[in-house]
């Protein structure tokens, strides 16, 4: 991957059938991401944020154009290599956490790892240190519906994290949060960005996670309308 | 991965206690009305084979033609020769021989002069002798409601609501009126020794129950009997036999032109059991079809309601990197796995009911005015397709169910996993 890009996008379009016709969700896309990005996605509503986020995820494929993550052709993928690329390489962060409410914190985390096949040893130190990074070790046992949502979503971000992928996925993981768990959620996973080289790209609305940003991505109906990078004033 | 996907399954009740639960008693329901539905038809069956027809019986043409008049003027004789010659040729089977007959009990006052009388159905089994059959196949020792068997010569048992009606006490002296076998008035005086509850409403309503050779002497019938009833070893009916042993039987011995040569029926032939053993098969069958189709609907839908209320967990798994097939396979495991333990659970129950069941429901209320040739106790039972028949709803229905909702999850668009999960 030249210049340690991972991901490459050349002119890229995405239709939805709508009747008997088609909706363009994306047009002309062009970008690409090196590792250690942490980029933003923004935009109103329809701009296509989730609908990029959906194809560097693997969830959906391009239309027209090529899509490129860790060297993988999106386009070209089948649903089984599209799982183990997701598996193997990709963490995802969803605004309303969806934990899996009968496990607990822990098993949460270690789920991501069970499908990869992780021996026992190293999979419990890879959960504890995870739990470590979002600051949850005391809530090993506690089930989903003990946490705070600020909690809650520590724990999505530990099993985005867990597993130790190259890319993680964020859809407004802080609109759910109130401004201290906001803060809290993004320094951690600033962190985790500056320690471990993990690109994250967020899909957002909300001002506080724009403060973060290294990098703006600006859609309007689909088309990219600005690019830039950002002057970190912490 | 088992053991967490197992974790998963024992802490959410909604996909392992409930499915369970309603598994378990959607099989028991099935077991039991299977055992109660043989049972009740097979007691039908069986009383008559008991009381009236036996699973093959021997009888004269003349007999045979006019049987619904219990035509003794037809009667067998030198029934020994035919018994000897019977037990030498179906060795296997008991044969028994009876008669039946129509006459009047007429009930004395403390004169002689007569205080009561009324018409009887009378039954002449062997009572007395020491290796009889008859005291057990007809569950006679148990049925006595007030005095004794029987034990000497003269000694007769009179159905237990008949004896109210007639107000007759045990060790009361009677007086049987009836035909002798050649057509002359018979009358002989007998002592009541005991009232018996026969469980058969028609029986119960006028029957008096005497020993053979007793009867024989009142009815000058020495050596000679109306019907010799032939039952298999293990009292079991088994049409296909029967049929063949009577298709042998009368090729050899029958002649319609002679009216005191020899005829065998089975006991599907007999007092339009044919049409009822036909009609009961096919019931059977229907309800059973019917209570299972039923049933299968209904878990069915349990497995299908248990797939939609995952979608989300199922979408996460999605998203994570499991892929369709291996979420679809650990759902069929865990429906086989909730799909065995239901069955067996409701297997035990059901069959628990049913063994509690085999002491019978008292129906005797709703057939009092009843003619027919049924008893007033139904029982189910346990037969060997009980085992086996609850799994076909509680294993294949769930099964099918949870395999048709996860169908959604290969149709499932990857792509709308993050709107899906975030509503």
């Amino acid at each position: 991957m030249e210049n340690n890009q991972i991901i490459t996008i050349q002119n890229m379009a995405k239709d939805y059938p709508v009747g008997r016709g088609y909706f363009r969700a994306l047009d002309d896309v062009n970008l690409k991401f090196k590792q250690g990005e942490f980029t933003g996605l923004v935009g109103p509503s329809g701009s296509g944020k989730t609908t990029l986020l959906n194809i560097i995820g693997s969830l959906d494929v391009p239309s027209e154009g090529k899509t490129t993550v860790l060297g993988q052709s999106i386009g070209e993928l089948s649903h089984k290599k599209a799982a183990k690329l997701r598996n193997e390489h990709l963490g995802f962060i969803f605004q309303t956490y969806n934990l899996l409410p009968v496990y607990s914190v822990y098993e949460n985390v270690e789920f991501p790892l069970l499908l990869l096949g992780m021996n026992a040893d190293d999979r419990k130190k890879a959960v504890l240190d995870a739990l470590e990074w979002v600051g949850l070790l005391d809530k090993l046992k506690s089930r989903p519906a003990q946490l705070s949502g600020g909690e809650c979503q520590r724990v999505a971000v530990a099993r985005a994290m867990v597993k130790k992928p190259q890319i993680v996925l964020a859809d407004e993981p802080t609109a759910n949060l109130d401004a201290e768990n906001s803060h809290n959620i993004l320094q951690t996973m600033e962190k985790m960005n500056s320690e471990l080289k993990t690109t994250f790209i967020f899909a957002t609305h909300d001002d506080k996670v724009k403060k973060y940003l290294h990098r703006k991505i600006s859609l309007e109906d689909g088309r990219v309308v600005k690019d830039e990078l950002i002057e970190r004033t912490n | 991965m088992i053991k967490f996907l197992l974790k998963g399954v024992f802490r959410d009740h909604h996909r392992s206690f409930f499915p369970a639960i309603t598994v378990s008693i959607g099989v028991a329901l099935t077991v039991l009305m299977n055992c109660y539905l043989t049972g009740v038809f097979g007691d039908m069956i069986d009383i008559n084979a008991k009381f009236q027809t036996g699973h093959v019986k021997v009888m004269t043409w003349g007999y045979a033609d006019n049987i619904n008049q219990l035509p003794n003027d037809y009667a067998m004789v030198g029934v020994d020769n035919i018994l000897n010659n019977l037990h030498n040729r179906y060795p296997t089977m008991t044969f028994i021989q009876r008669i039946k007959f129509g006459g009047l009990l007429d009930v004395p006052d403390e004169n002689g002069e007569t205080k009561i009388q009324g018409p009887t159905m009378g039954m002449a089994v062997d009572l007395l002798s020491e290796n009889s059959t008859e005291l057990d196949r007809l569950n006679i020792t148990k049925s006595v409601i007030r005095g004794e068997l029987p034990k000497k010569p003269g000694e007769i048992l009179i159905s237990d609501d008949f004896a109210k009606k007639m107000e007759i006490e045990p060790g009361q002296e009677v007086t049987l009126l009836s035909s002798t076998m050649y057509g002359s008035m018979a009358i002989r005086n007998f002592v009541v020794s005991g009232t018996i509850r026969f469980g058969v409403t028609a029986m119960d309503r006028s029957a008096i129950m005497m020993d053979i050779t007793d009867t024989q002497s009142a009815l000058n019938m020495e050596n000679a009997t109306g019907e010799i009833l032939g039952y298999f070893s293990d009292n079991v009916y088994d049409n296909l036999r029967a049929e063949t042993m009577a298709q042998e039987f009368n090729t050899e011995f029958s002649d319609p032109n002679d009216e005191f040569s020899l005829t065998m029926s089975e006991l599907k032939e007999q007092s339009g059991l044919s049409e009822y053993l036909d009609y009961a098969n096919h019931f059977l069958g229907i309800l059973i079809f019917v209570f299972i189709f039923a049933m299968s609907l209904v878990l069915w839908n349990s497995g299908l309601l248990g797939a939609l209320r995952r979608y989300g967990e199922i979408g996460v798994r999605l998203a994570i990197g499991e892929h369709k097939g291996h979420i679809y396979r650990s759902m069929i495991v865990e429906s086989i796995g909730i799909g065995i333990i239901g069955s067996i659970l409701g297997t035990i129950i059901g069959l628990g009911f049913s063994y509690w069941l085999t002491k019978g429901i008292d129906i005797s209320a709703f057939t009092q005015s009843s003619s027919m040739m049924m008893p007033s106790v139904y029982r189910a039972v346990i037969t060997r397709n009980a085992y086996y028949i609850g799994f076909i709803p509680g294993l294949f229905a769930t099964v099918i169910g949870t395999m048709l909702a996860g169908i959604g999850i290969y149709r499932r668009q990857t792509a709308s996993l993050f709107k899906e999960l975030e509503t």
